[in-house]
């Protein structure tokens, strides 16, 4: 599912360059919950950069459902991006002008769908997070936890072959951290396949499979 | 496309005192192109409407060569009969000018004569105050009748009283049958006033240097003939009838309003341009406003942009967002513009209500107007949101936290 073989990026920070990943080797197979845990500095948010498409590795070779998407386009990797992965942010990353129901919606009309199927998708999709009765609400409206939850929907409404989490609970306090963990079991059990980023040991405790990663290097860990 | 369009509005609506300040650039812009641009057409329009109603719409003829030899002058009859073939010539009058002592009383003055026929009235739009003009009897006739200018009849009479009175022309005694009056026609107008006017018949009898043959006569279209017609017919007519001389040159001149017209047409369409031009000026002035705040908003929404990128809008996609904002931004302004704009000249049409002049929103202005407004939010809206296109949306996400 995911395939990462000697991947490296290397960052030009003024006169210094550091390598943020250094020949990272790791897979991930379908329908996984893993949880990747590193310091901060460590490379993981480049990981999960090259990871959820955002980014493109200097050397390597990164197959996601098989397809190496090395070189690929900004394009082609905008609607892999659409298409494969659900990205669901630290600090939310939700548009404060659009109600929860437009958030969530937006990856659908960047897909092209029908208007009337993506107001029955939205309508699902809140209601597996449990906020179909926010759905006019606004962000800013909403606590951080429902936030996340929005931000949940809107990962999942496409269906997306991965769901990319980027410490999801990092801004949240320990009940609502608790509700999002939930949440993201019930989706695994669901089936879907899910990489969990953090610097939380506890956090991380809670996949059946963790990886570790520190200056560049992926290491396998059982915690 | 109507999804962008949607967000392009609810962003606009987002902050509406921005965006009004923003289209401040563009309403202005319109509305200084559309109003001055419209004030000129109005005024313009006015005084041709003015300079048709003066009853000029004739085609003038001058020949000066191409008889004499073998072939004979333009007679009278043959003018008749060319009028009656021609379907694009309504009626001719010939004037053929001369000079006379003339005689009232005891006052004597040298004067100018034309002779001519009836149609001469109509087509130089002649007005009488007293009596009749010249008939057709009179020219079958060689009746010694007259026809006095206002200037004329004050000059040798005093008063337009004299129907019926005799004044002598160079000797011979001819009855005053009318007298004209003052009139706005510009060709007529001097010049025309202080003329008598006699039959041409009896012009070329009583006169020996006038040859009988036409050498000036006017000619009018039927109604709805435009003027360029009618001075084609005739200028194929003069040519078939007195050609060219040695050197190739016409031997005739026609001249009709249609060259008035035209380079009243030229100056209305020179002073457009200058005043559109100007206006144009603060129009980009606007753009350019535009374009700014566009660069404001692509970098407070950044993250925006990057949480776009991230769920799937490929650069295309956000190109178009913020180009059709842009846009959107300067139609409202264009829009808000020609209403406010309709409403000036409005107002400004009350004002000059009795100058006979009105001013009305064309629709080419209108038309020009918004494709300008269009092409300014194109242009200007680019540069922005090809930025907002180009950012990578890793650096966007992590803007600013």
């Amino acid at each position: 599912m995911i395939d990462l073989q000697d991947i490296s990026k290397v960052y030009q920070v003024g006169e210094e360059r550091v390598r943020a990943l250094n020949h990272v080797t790791m897979h991930i197979y379908p329908k996984e919950f893993v949880s990747i845990i590193g310091p901060s500095g460590s490379g993981k948010s480049t990981l999960m950069n090259i990871i959820g498409c955002l980014d493109t590795a200097d050397a390597g070779i990164y197959r996601l459902d098989g397809i190496p998407i090395g070189d690929y386009s900004e394009n082609q990797l905008a609607k892999v991006r659409n298409q494969k992965i659900g990205f669901i942010f630290q600090n939310f990353n939700l548009i404060s002008k659009l109600s929860a129901e437009e958030n969530v919606e937006l990856p659908l009309i960047y897909r092209g769908v029908r208007a009337s199927e993506r107001t029955r998708r939205v309508r699902e999709a809140l209601e597996r997070v449990g906020l179909a009765k926010r759905a006019k609400h606004l962000p800013t409206e909403l606590s951080g936890g429902q936030q996340q939850r929005v931000a949940i929907a809107r990962a999942l409404v496409t269906e997306p072959s991965l769901l990319l989490a980027d410490e999801p609970t990092g801004n949240l306090d320990s009940r609502t951290s608790k509700e999002i963990m939930d949440i993201l079991h019930e989706l695994h059990e669901q089936g879907n396949t899910v990489v969990l980023i953090t610097h939380d040991n506890d956090i991380a405790r809670q996949a059946p499979r963790s990886l570790h990663i520190l200056d560049g290097k992926v290491t396998e860990v059982r915690l | 496309m109507i999804m962008s369009f949607r967000m392009a509005l609810r962003s606009i609506g987002s902050n509406k005192l921005r965006a009004v300040l923003t289209m401040l650039g563009i309403i202005i812009g319109v509305m200084a192109l559309v109003v001055l641009v419209s004030l000129v057409n109005g005024a313009t329009s006015s005084v041709a409407d003015q300079m048709a109603s003066l009853g000029s719409n004739y085609v003038q003829a001058y020949v000066w060569g191409g008889y004499g030899g073998t072939r004979e002058g333009i007679t009278l009859d043959e003018l008749d009969e060319w009028v009656e073939s021609e379907p694009l010539i309504e009626s001719v009058a010939p004037q053929s000018a001369s000079g006379a002592m003339a005689k009232y009383g005891t006052k004597s003055q040298n004067m100018s004569i034309i002779g001519t026929t009836p149609s001469y009235y109509d087509i130089n739009g002649l007005q009488l105050t007293a009596g009749r003009f010249l008939k057709s009897a009179d020219l079958k006739n060689n009746s010694r009748v007259c026809v006095l200018g206002p200037s004329a009849m004050d000059a040798l009479v005093g008063y337009s009283d004299c129907v019926g009175d005799e004044i002598s022309l160079d000797g011979l005694r001819y009855t005053i049958v009318g007298v004209l009056g003052k009139s706005d026609s510009l060709m007529y107008s001097g010049y025309g006033e202080n003329t008598i006017y006699i039959p041409f018949t009896a012009l070329i009898r009583q006169f020996p240097d006038m040859s009988g043959s036409i050498d000036n006569f006017y000619a009018t279209a039927p109604e709805g003939t435009p003027m360029k017609e009618a001075e084609n017919a005739v200028r194929t007519y003069l040519t078939d009838r007195v050609g060219k001389d040695d050197w190739g040159n016409d031997n005739f001149y026609v001249y009709s309003m249609d060259v008035l017209e035209g380079s009243m047409d030229r100056m209305t369409s020179i002073f457009s341009m200058l005043l559109g031009g100007i206006a144009s000026i603060s129009l980009i002035v606007g753009g350019i406003g535009i374009m700014n705040i566009m660069l404001v908003t692509v970098t407070e929404r950044t993250r925006e942009i990057g949480i776009r990128k991230a769920v799937g809008a490929t650069r295309g996609t956000i190109l178009r967002q913020f180009l059709l904002e842009a846009v959107v931004l300067c139609m409202m302004g264009c829009a808000i513009g020609i209403f406010l704009s309709w409403f000036i000249l409005r107002l400004a049409s009350e004002v000059v209500a009795e100058m006979s002049m009105t001013f009305t929103l064309s629709a080419n202005v209108v038309l020009i107007s918004v494709v300008f407004c269009f092409a300014i939010g194109i242009i200007f809206g680019l540069y922005p949101a090809n930025k907002a296109a180009k950012m990578q949306p890793i650096d966007a996400l992590h803007y600013g936290g």
